[in-house]
């Protein structure tokens, strides 16, 4: 069936309309799955986890395809071969921001991390801006952007997001500035890269739209059971587990929690959508919310995995560097975090 | 005959992409020579930073992504 430009927009306008209904009258219709079809005594702990887990899936998930829709029409406009092309021979700091922010928005999967690295450093961009977008990519994800949204509100998001930036482009910058070339594997420089010239810029809009509903597809497909299992412990948690249990372990109060979150946290490897609703239920239970978010940041941001990958095209010392400005960085957000709340 | 390359880290979509193109060529029964890929080098020297890529006597079909069925189709029949 072929649709055309026009009615392919009223078709996602329509949908849109119908997201805002389910979304504004989601307490409602969960209350009325609740207590009057299912017929569950109010007030118990079974029924608070089972009202817990109705209300947050489709909440997390409604904002999941509306968020990934669009990020992935922006996205659509960006591609690495472009980026780079944007970020040759930028200064430092300037380069590093624009980076940072080119990472957001740049199509980036972890498995082409060496190629990407290569492609960058070859044609002349700096080492220190390559890794701000290496740092920036997986960092700032629209996975976990909108699990803080649904979880913690917008303010917390708002806070992921711009910590999330500062902490790429500030590492990125003093790697430029230890000038670490001499740690990169000599034979990265000796790789004669090729220009790619793709002609992807005429892509009518009804075209954006279908690699928006792509990625709604992809990524919801690869994280909907994660979100599911991690609710569905987070509701559990919400309900049975007594209030402050984590008060004393990673709490506020406990100066070492934000470190200790992140040493935690750097060897795991687990995508966003399965960590932030036990994360949601520790902090319920007092947890700080700048241990919690650290280690948030330093699973998703370092993993073993990743480091592995890089270990091809890095020496250990610019690894461990690498690691350690970005650790420190997530350490001192979380400090701020528990400043500001 | 075509030469088709799918350049891949071995990630899962670029397995896709493989799986995907040979299906094609199998159902089709076309004249085509498919290859898959991993040498990071070769994949830097024809400009593809992000996987899975698709090349075809030479020029760089698609980066980063799947191609929907009909492109790739039209695309192992020589259409351009």
């Amino acid at each position: 069936m072929k649709i055309n430009e026009k009615s392919k927009i009223l078709l996602v306008l329509s949908l849109l309309l119908i997201w805002g209904f389910l979304y504004l009258y989601l307490a409602e219709i969960t209350d009325y799955l609740v207590f009057s079809l299912l017929n569950l005594t109010a007030e118990t702990h079974l029924t608070e986890s089972i009202r817990f887990f109705l209300f947050e899936v489709p909440k997390v998930m409604l904002l999941l395809v509306l968020i990934v829709f669009f990020v992935g029409i922006v996205r659509s406009y960006f591609s690495p071969e472009k980026t780079r092309k944007l970020l040759g021979g930028k200064n430092h700091f300037i380069g590093n921001i624009l980076s940072s922010l080119l990472g957001v928005v740049t199509p980036f999967c972890s498995c082409s991390a060496i190629p990407l690295f290569l492609g960058f450093v070859e044609s002349g961009v700096p080492l220190g801006v390559t890794f701000s977008f290496l740092i920036a990519a997986p960092m700032v994800n629209e996975v976990a952007l909108v699990l803080l949204l649904g979880l913690f509100g917008w303010k917390t998001a708002l806070l992921y997001l711009s910590t999330g930036l500062m902490i790429a482009v500030f590492s990125g910058y003093i790697i430029g500035k230890l000038k670490l070339e001499k740690y990169v594997e000599p034979w990265v420089y000796k790789v004669k890269a090729g220009q790619l010239e793709l002609d992807d810029e005429n892509l009518k809009f009804s075209q954006r739209i279908d690699t928006g509903v792509d990625a709604v597809i992809e990524i919801v497909g690869k994280v909907w059971i994660y979100i599911i299992i991690g609710i569905a412990v987070g509701a559990g948690i919400h309900s049975y587990v007594p209030e402050n249990f984590m008060a004393s372990l990673m709490g506020k109060e406990a100066w070492w929690s934000v470190p200790t979150a992140v040493i935690l946290g750097v060897p795991m490897y687990s995508n966003a959508a399965g960590i932030i609703p036990i994360v949601q239920a520790l902090l319920e239970k007092g947890a700080s919310l700048g241990a919690v978010l650290a280690f948030m940041m330093s699973v998703i941001a370092l993993s073993l995995p990743e480091i592995i990958i890089l270990k091809k095209v890095l020496k250990v010392q610019l690894i461990f560097v690498f690691v350690g400005i970005v650790a420190t960085g997530i350490i001192i957000v979380g400090y701020i975090f528990n400043l500001i709340y | 005959m075509l030469s088709v390359k799918v350049l891949g880290t071995g990630c899962a979509k670029c397995k896709n992409l493989d799986k995907k193109v040979r299906q094609i060529v199998d159902e089709n029964r076309l004249d085509v020579e498919v290859n898959y890929i991993n040498d990071i080098q070769e994949m830097i020297e024809l400009g593809i930073l992000s996987t899975p890529g698709l090349v075809i006597d030479g020029e760089v079909k698609s980066v980063g992504i799947i191609p929907k069925d009909a492109k790739l189709l039209s695309w192992l029949n020589g259409e351009f």
